[in-house]
C-alpha cells in the first residue's frame, strides 16, 4: 500500500521529447510558454508576413540616407524644372521616372520617394517611443494598482478614466500652439518630436494599463501568490518576480496593437500641423501638403499607402501575436 | 459507555477500521507532549463593503471561534463541507491573512498578530501545500526556480548550491532532478503536487499546512501522494495539518480529526475514536458520504447513508444556537437559543470533544442508521 517515492508510475512528463530518452543522466531543456509560442507564431502566415513587413519598415527607417543615396535625391531638394509653371503640377502629370520613383511633388518638385522614406523615420520614431512611454506608465501604475487594490486602485482606476475622457487632439492644437520653439533645451524638430511622444504616450497609457491592471488582479488571486507569501517574499519580489513574467505576454500583445494606433494619431497630429515643422517630412504632414494638390492622385497616394501598409502589418502581427500567446490558447 | 453498546460497537470497529493498512494502524501512538500549535477562539470575519466609501455592510464568518491543538509529529485532520473555513483556517495557520479574533501559538509563540517582517524568519517553519496544482506554480518559472525560490526569497546557504538542493528535493519526492528545466505545464497534477511538496520542504519546517493537496488529483494518484505525504512525515519528523472535505482521505494519514461546519470545530477526537464513536450527528452524516471500497459491504453502506438535505447556510448569517441545527434530524428547541459548547460527552476522554446538545450515543449510533434507512 505505501509507495516509495522512487517506485511511483506518474514520473514521465506529459509531454516526452523524443530525445529525452536518448540522453539521460542529461538535464532535460523544458519548454518555456514563450518558446511555444514563438513555434506557434512561426506557422501564422499572416502574422509574419506583417512581422516580415515591420522588419523592413524598420530597416527603411534605419538606412534612409543609404537609400535614398541610391534610390532618389535628397528629400528637400527642389526640382523646379520639373514643375510645369502654369498648372504647378510635375511635367506629365506625376513626374514618375527612373530618378523619381514615386515621382515629385507638385510646385516644387521635391523626390516623394525620398520624403516617405525620410517620413518613415519620424512615424515610426515616435510611434514607438510613444508606446514605449505609455507601456512603462501603464505597466507600472496598472500593476500597483490591481496588485494593492483599495484606495490606490481606486485613485489610479478614476485616474484613467479621466485620461481617457480627455479632449485629446483639441488640447494637442492648442498646447503645440503655446509651445514655444525652444523648450525644455531642445528646439526645432527634436522638441517637437519630445512634445508628440509625451502628448501621445501620456494619454495612452490608460490602455495598457487597464489591461495590466485587470491581468494582475486575476494573477493575484493565483495560489502561486500565496505560495511566495507564505515564504516571507515581500511586495516587490511579487511584483517582479512572480507577476510580471506572467504580465509580459499581455504588454507585449497591446504595445503592438497600440504601436498603429500611435502611427495614426502622430499622422492625424502632423496632418493638423501639430507635428514636426516643414521642411522636415512626415507621412501625415506630406498629406497635409497632399490635400492642397487633391487633383494630384500620386502625392497623397504615396504617403496614404505607407501609413496604411504600416498599421495593417501592425496590426495583423499584433492579432497573430495575442493568438499565439492567448493564455486561453494554452493548455 | 453501555455494556450492550460496546460488542456492537466493538463489531463497528472492526468493520469501519478495515480498510485501514496495517503498518498505519499499529504505528507507534506517540506520547503527545507539548503542542506545537495552539489555537485558540481562532476568527476571520471578512468584511463586506458596499458603495463608493466602502462602508462596511457585513460579514462573512469564515472561522468563528476555533479551538485547538496540534502536537509535534501528528497529523490532525480538518473536514468539512466546501465552505465551512478550512482553507481559510489554514491560512490563518500559516498567517497568509491576519485573524480577527483569537490567538495562535506556533511553537511557544502568539503569530496571530505579527507583523510580516517579524512573521518572514518564523516563516521557515510553517509551510503550506496548496490545492490546485495548476495555481500554485508559477507557469513562466522553471521547476528549478520554484522549487529553490524558499532558498532565495530566505536567503538561505545551501553547501553545494541551490541547484544541487533543489535536485536533491526532487529526487526525494519521486521526480527526476532532470526536471530542473522543465515547466510546470510539461507534467500532470499529481507531478505539479509534488513540485509543490517539494518547495514546502526546502526549508526543513516543523509545520506543513496541507489545504486539500489531493482532492484535484485523480483517484489513482490520490493513494500515491498521501504516502509520499506519510514517507516524508516520518523521515523529516513533520507535523501536518492535513485539510480535506470528506473523512476517507484524511483517514489513511491522521492521528486526530477535527470536523468543521459553518466556521466551527463541532467534533474532534482521535482518529480511532471518531471513526468507531461519532458523536456530533454531523459527522455521523459525513462519514456516511464516505464510499465504501469493499463491493460486499458496499450494499449495506448504502442502506445506511444518511442523506444531508438542504444547502450550508450562508456564513453571512449563520443560525443561531447549533449552526447545524436547521439540518439536522435531531433539533430541538435549546439548539435554536443555545449554543452547544465543546466538551468530552456521554463519558468520553477528554481528547473527544463535541459541540452537540444531544450527542449520539453508542447504541443509538447503530440501531439509528437502519431506521433511518428504513424512514
Ligand atoms: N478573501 C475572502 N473574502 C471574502 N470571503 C471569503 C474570502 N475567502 C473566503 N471567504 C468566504 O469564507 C467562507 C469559507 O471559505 P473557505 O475557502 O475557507 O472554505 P473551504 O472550507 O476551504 O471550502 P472549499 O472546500 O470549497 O475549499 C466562504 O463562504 C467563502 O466565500
Ligand atoms: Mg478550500
Amino acid at each position: 500500500m505505501v509507495v516509495g517515492p522512487g517506485t511511483v508510475s506518474d514520473q514521465v512528463p506529459v509531454t516526452p521529447d523524443p530525445a529525452e530518452g536518448s540522453v539521460p543522466g542529461k538535464a532535460i531543456e523544458g519548454r518555456s510558454l514563450g518558446r511555444i509560442a514563438w513555434t506557434r507564431l512561426k506557422r501564422d502566415k499572416v502574422a509574419m508576413s506583417g512581422g516580415y513587413v515591420i522588419v523592413f519598415l524598420i530597416l527603411v527607417a534605419i538606412f534612409a540616407p543609404l537609400i535614398v543615396k541610391f534610390l532618389g535625391d535628397p528629400p528637400n531638394e527642389f526640382h523646379q524644372n520639373l514643375i510645369d509653371t502654369s498648372t504647378l503640377a510635375p511635367k506629365g502629370g506625376t513626374g514618375i521616372s527612373g530618378d523619381h520613383l514615386f515621382g515629385v511633388e507638385p510646385q516644387n518638385g521635391r523626390d516623394i520617394f525620398s520624403r516617405v522614406v525620410y517620413g518613415a523615420r519620424i512615424s515610426l520614431l515616435i510611434a514607438f517611443l510613444a508606446t514605449g512611454l505609455s507601456v512603462v506608465i501603464g505597466s507600472i501604475l496598472g500593476v500597483v494598482a490591481g496588485f494593492f487594490g483599495g484606495w490606490v486602485d481606486a485613485l489610479i482606476s478614476r485616474a484613467m478614466d479621466v485620461f481617457l475622457a480627455f479632449p485629446l487632439l483639441v488640447f494637442s492644437i492648442a498646447l503645440a500652439g503655446v509651445i514655444p520653439d525652444k523648450a525644455f533645451g531642445l528646439t526645432g524638430d527634436a522638441l517637437r518630436i519630445a512634445l508628440l511622444v509625451f502628448i501621445i504616450g501620456f494619454f495612452s497609457w490608460p490602455y495598457i494599463g487597464r489591461i495590466v491592471r485587470g491581468q494582475t488582479l486575476s494573477l493575484r488571486e493565483r495560489e502561486f501568490v500565496d505560495a511566495a507569501r507564505s515564504l516571507g517574499a515581500r511586495g516587490p519580489y511579487i511584483i517582479f518576480k512572480e507577476l510580471l513574467p506572467n504580465l509580459v505576454a499581455p504588454i507585449l500583445i497591446y504595445a503592438t496593437l497600440l504601436i498603429p494606433t500611435n502611427i495614426l494619431f502622430e499622422a492625424a497630429l502632423s496632418f493638423l500641423g501639430v507635428g514636426v515643422r516643414p521642411p522636415t517630412a512626415s507621412w501625415g504632414g506630406m498629406l497635409s501638403d497632399a490635400a492642397r494638390f487633391y487633383t494630384i492622385w500620386h502625392f497623397m497616394f504615396f504617403p496614404g499607402m505607407a501609413i496604411f501598409i504600416t498599421v495593417l502589418a501592425f496590426n495583423l502581427f499584433g492579432d497573430g501575436l495575442r493568438d499565439a500567446l492567448d493564455p486561453k490558447g494554452r493548455r | 459507555m453501555t455494556d450492550q453498546g460496546a460488542t456492537a460497537e466493538q463489531a463497528d470497529a472492526v468493520r469501519l477500521s478495515d480498510p485501514v493498512p496495517d503498518d498505519v494502524i499499529l504505528r507507534e501512538r506517540a506520547d503527545k507532549g507539548d503542542p506545537l500549535l495552539s489555537v485558540k477562539g481562532l476568527e476571520k470575519h471578512f468584511p463586506i463593503v458596499k458603495g463608493l466609501l466602502r462602508r462596511q455592510v457585513g460579514a462573512v464568518r469564515a472561522v468563528d471561534g476555533v479551538t485547538f491543538d496540534v502536537y509535534r509529529g501528528e497529523t490532525l485532520g480538518l473536514v468539512g463541507e466546501s465552505g465551512c473555513g478550512k482553507t481559510t483556517t489554514g491560512r490563518l495557520l500559516t498567517r497568509l491573512v491576519e485573524p480577527t479574533g483569537g490567538s495562535i501559538d506556533f511553537d511557544g509563540r502568539d503569530i496571530a498578530h505579527l507583523r510580516q517582517g517579524k512573521l518572514r524568519p518564523l516563516r521557515r517553519d510553517m509551510q503550506m501545500i496548496f490545492q490546485d496544482p495548476f495555481s500554485s506554480l508559477n507557469p513562466r518559472h522553471t521547476v528549478g526556480t520554484i522549487v529553490g525560490a524558499p532558498f532565495r526569497i530566505q536567503n538561505v546557504k545551501t553547501e553545494h548550491g541551490i541547484k544541487r538542493a533543489v535536485q536533491d528535493l526532487l529526487k526525494l519526492v519521486g521526480l527526476s532532478p532532470e526536471h530542473y528545466n522543465r515547466y510546470p505545464h510539461e507534467f500532470s497534477g499529481g507531478q505539479r503536487q509534488r513540485i509543490g511538496i517539494a518547495r514546502t520542504l526546502a526549508l526543513r519546517p516543523k509545520l506543513i499546512v496541507a489545504d486539500e493537496p489531493v482532492s484535484a488529483l485523480d483517484v489513482s494518484i490520490q493513494a500515491q501522494v498521501v504516502n509520499l505525504l506519510d514517507d516524508i512525515q516520518r523521515e523529516f519528523d513533520l507535523t501536518y495539518v492535513f485539510i480535506a472535505h470528506d473523512l476517507s482521505v484524511v483517514r489513511h494519514i491522521s492521528d486526530r480529526v477535527a470536523v468543521m461546519y459553518l466556521g466551527k470545530v463541532v467534533e474532534i477526537a482521535d482518529r480511532d475514536d471518531l471513526y468507531t464513536r461519532p458523536r456530533h450527528p454531523y459527522t455521523v452524516a459525513l462519514m456516511s458520504a464516505v464510499p465504501v471500497p469493499d463491493p460486499a459491504r458496499r450494499d449495506r453502506a448504502q442502506r445506511e447513508r444518511v442523506l444531508l438535505t438542504g444547502d450550508v447556510p450562508s456564513p453571512i448569517n449563520p443560525p443561531s444556537g447549533c449552526r447545524f441545527r436547521t439540518r439536522c434530524w435531531k433539533a430541538q428547541e435549546i439548539c435554536a437559543t443555545e449554543e452547544p459548547p465543546l466538551l468530552p460527552r456521554l463519558g468520553d476522554a477528554a481528547s473527544h470533544q463535541t459541540a452537540c446538545h444531544f450527542p449520539i450515543d453508542d447504541a443509538e449510533e447503530v440501531a439509528g442508521r437502519s431506521s433511518r434507512a428504513t424512514a
